[in-house]
């Protein structure tokens, strides 16, 4: 937290701080603490930039101006069960989420089915099994190698016989310059919206990725139409900063952290909180 | 993509060029650029730091060199690449053996760094050479671990010991232990431990990894990071270090389109070096570490001279007449031609071979990523083009107008942010000094070649290979239409 002395005259308001008290601004370290956040040589630079030019900005303030987008509740369908479709390259913690995300709404009182649409990588379907007994889920899954766009159609099937309020559908981790797979990636949606309108599209970005972050959400966005981040491991010494030229650019609302590997190591996503902990060293 | 270091420097460069004599602002102002470079390839910035200050020294020696006849530019592209090299390089090594067998391997790392995916080619690899692995599951945190070891076991046809379920369940460092012994008595020649994710932070766990090194006194303890990530990869990598200890690196997910800076991080930050490269989801995408490679890809120069050959089969033979023509003519180059350019380029033939060309991206992953980048440089080139299109025909004659409320009226006008319209502007009077500079008969640009200027891959490829390679001769294309010949080529 030593950040917060060193530059304490940028967290204070205009009328509370003198003008001049931005020149002992060691502007240099503000944007290397930046950078070290993640959130690039770019947008570090502009931040700074911005703080010179405009006394009234707190760094605060700043930050927050770049989380573009206020709305960050999960959308819900008007009616039958809301269905959301969870994505990310290899290991950003989809499955993990999915388990997670499914025993925050079950604590709720909402009826939730898990779809194991990963029919690739070994045993990703007895892992969401596993999560899923954890906090009483309904698991569906198809076989490994079975066309994943057709065990996310029955799974949600299966959620509007029972009238599940959500279904939560994992996919296979794939990365984002893989054409065939982010092909693949948009049949799913296109096959499960003859069921069920998808209200939403999570995807699931590791905290700890750089710059390539913003790449990663411009393809999956470009296939899937990504309305929501969830941002994992931020319990790590990883802040997290890539996510916000995500939020900014692309106006995709950051909605859920991950913080851990328990089933209650999740949480809606809080911008003070993002803030203050992109700030801390 | 290609939008890297080169593409960065080349408006600094074509700057030096002109002058043919590096000074010590000019020095600055490319180191300035080189860092960003850097950071934005996710170099960790106290590596970055340290690089430019080495650099920084070497250039001003240089300068005080003055050697004549060496381009001052190449110069510094030089020093930065082979310091990049020598961080990448230091103690260059395969897989460490034991004097008695069997050899152990421990693999350590955060969470989805890609452990357990790696434990399964690595094994793959072995087998092939005629060893006899055993792969031994100890991540018994992360649900179905286990199981998805013992799945990848049998896929690849290597024995998994698994005495423990996992899920929670189970001692780590006696299963590590019990299958060291199992080894042992098998008669195995190698031994792979998977162990669970854990953080760098976390204090327990990190007690608990060293717990298991002890246990199996491992001839190689591998660091297992994720090529994605960010600035965090110093502080992790050093936590690993001195909890654990490190003896090697591999490098995982590298057939994303990430720049891989964490390379440099992790290498420098524990002197290790990498031994392996991860490259795909299937057993068989796996690669011993080639430090020249890598460091092309940080610094984001590809096989400058192919993609040249290339850039000029797309142009298609009028225009590029009509290009030659002003050029020769001495008439300015303008947004019109740039337009023109940028026309060409979407037009361009089979971006996998470029793709091929590119650093760390081997034919076979390039191929697969074909259409992905055309459609990305299409959107690019249709900004572009946006840009232009809002633009009076008198602005794209005479730039020179284009002041802040023209450019704000272009922004509004093609539906961009001013910035972009900015970062083009900026593109094209770095093609325009490019074109000026040939003209003047300066160092061959990527236009000599064909190559339109304006473009990031291309007037970004000025590094030390594309010199050379502009220094052959410039061969007129045999076919009518070139574009098409690209295409027939391609089949
Ligand atoms: N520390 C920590 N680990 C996580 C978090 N989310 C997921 N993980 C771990 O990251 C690894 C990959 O997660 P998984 O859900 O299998 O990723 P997937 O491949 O995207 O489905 C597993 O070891 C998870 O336990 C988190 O928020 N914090
Ligand atoms: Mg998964």
């Amino acid at each position: 937290m030593a950040i917060f002395s060193k530059f304490s005259s940028l967290f204070k308001r205009a009328h509370e701080s003198a003008a001049h008290e931005r020149g002992h601004i060691d502007w240099q370290e503000l944007e290397s603490t930046l950078i070290s956040a993640d959130l690039g040589p770019t947008l570090a630079h502009e931040v700074a930039q911005q703080l010179k030019e405009d006394k009234k900005l707190s760094l605060h303030g700043a930050l927050e101006q770049l989380l573009v987008t206020k709305e960050r509740q999960l959308n819900l369908a008007v009616a039958g069960p809301t269905v959301i479709l969870v994505v990310g390259v290899n290991g950003s913690g989809k499955t993990t989420s999915v388990g997670k995300l499914g025993a925050l709404l079950a604590a709720q009182g909402k009826s939730v089915v898990v779809v194991a649409a990963d029919t690739f990588r070994a045993a990703a379907r007895e892992q969401l099994e596993t999560w899923a007994a954890r906090s009483g889920l309904i698991c569906f899954g198809g076989n490994d190698g079975a066309d994943p766009a057709a065990v996310a159609f029955d799974g949600v099937s299966q959620a509007l016989e029972r009238g599940a309020d959500y279904v939560l559908i994992d996919t296979a981790g794939r990365l984002h310059t893989k054409e065939g797979l982010m092909d693949q990636l948009g049949k799913i949606r296109r096959v499960v919206e003859k069921r069920a309108h998808v209200s939403e599209v999570l995807l699931v970005l590791d905290g700890s990725t750089g710059q390539n972050a913003l790449a990663q959400a411009e393809n999956f966005t470009a296939a899937v139409e990504v309305t929501g981040l969830v941002l994992t491991k931020l319990d790590g010494s990883t802040r997290g900063g890539s996510a916000l030229a995500i939020e900014r650019s692309l106006g995709i609302p950051i909605k859920f952290v991950g913080t851990g590997e328990g089933v209650g190591d999740f949480s809606p996503f809080s911008p003070e909180g993002y803030i203050s902990g992109l700030l801390s060293q | 993509m290609f939008d890297a270091l080169t593409s960065r420097m080349s408006r600094t460069l074509a700057g030096l060029r002109s002058r043919g004599r590096i000074n010590p602002v000019d020095l600055e102002s490319t180191l300035g650029e080189i860092r960003t470079a850097l950071l934005e390839a996710d170099v960790a910035l106290i590596v970055v730091d340290q690089l430019i200050s080495e650099v920084r020294r070497r250039g001003l020696e240089a300068l005080s060199l003055k050697q004549s006849g060496i381009n001052p530019a190449q110069q510094v592209i030089t020093i930065i690449h082979e310091e990049i090299l020598k961080v990448l390089g230091t103690n260059a090594r395969s897989l460490a053996t034991a004097k008695r067998p069997p050899s152990k391997i421990m693999l350590a790392g955060l969470q989805g760094s890609g452990k357990t995916t790696l434990a399964g080619k690595l094994a793959l690899w072995l087998k092939e050479q005629g060893n006899t692995p055993l792969l031994v599951a100890c991540d018994l945190a992360r649900p179905n671990a286990v199981q998805q070891l013992q799945i990848i076991g049998e896929q690849i046809g290597v024995p998994v010991f698994a005495p423990e379920s996992g899920n929670g369940i189970g001692d780590p460092i006696k299963v590590a232990a019990e299958g060291l012994a199992f080894a042992e008595k098998r008669l195995h020649n190698y031994v792979i431990f998977d162990t669970a994710g854990r953080l760098g932070i976390d204090v327990e766990l990190m007690k608990q990894a060293r717990a298991i090194k002890s246990a199996i006194t491992p001839d190689d303890t591998l660091f297992v990071v994720d090529a994605m990530t960010g600035q965090d990869a110093v502080n992790t990598a050093h936590a690993f270090n001195t909890a654990v200890g490190i003896d090697g690196v591999v490098l995982t997910k590298v057939d994303s389109d990430a720049r891989a800076g964490a390379a440099l991080s992790v290498t420098s930050v524990i002197g290790k070096p990498i031994l392996f490269l991860s490259t795909g989801e299937k057993s068989q995408d796996f690669e011993p570490f080639y430090p020249e490679r890598m460091a092309q890809r940080i610094l984001g120069m590809g096989d400058v001279a192919t993609l040249a050959e290339q850039a000029k089969k797309a142009l298609d033979e009028k225009s590029a007449a009509r290009l030659e023509e002003k050029f020769t003519s001495g008439e300015d180059f303008t947004f019109e031609d740039f337009l023109e350019q940028l026309q060409a380029m979407k037009k361009m033939g089979s971006m996998s071979k470029l793709l091929g060309m590119l650093p760390g991206m081997p034919g076979a992953q390039g191929a697969a990523m074909k259409k992905q980048i055309e459609s990305i440089d299409d959107s690019e080139t249709d900004r572009a083009a946006a840009i232009i299109q809002s633009m009076t025909p008198q602005e794209r004659i005479n730039p020179k107008i284009i002041n802040g409320s023209r450019r704000l009226r272009i922004a509004k006008g093609s539906g961009h942010e001013v910035s972009t319209v900015n970062r083009l502007l900026d593109r094209f009077t770095a093609a325009q000094k490019a074109m000026k500079q040939l003209r003047q008969g300066g160092s061959g640009m990527g236009a000599a070649a064909g190559l339109p200027p304006g473009l990031a891959p291309s007037s970004g490829s000025m590094g030390a290979r594309a010199a050379r390679a502009h220094e052959r001769p410039v061969k007129k294309s045999r076919s009518g239409n070139p574009a098409k010949r690209a295409q027939e080529e391609r089949g």
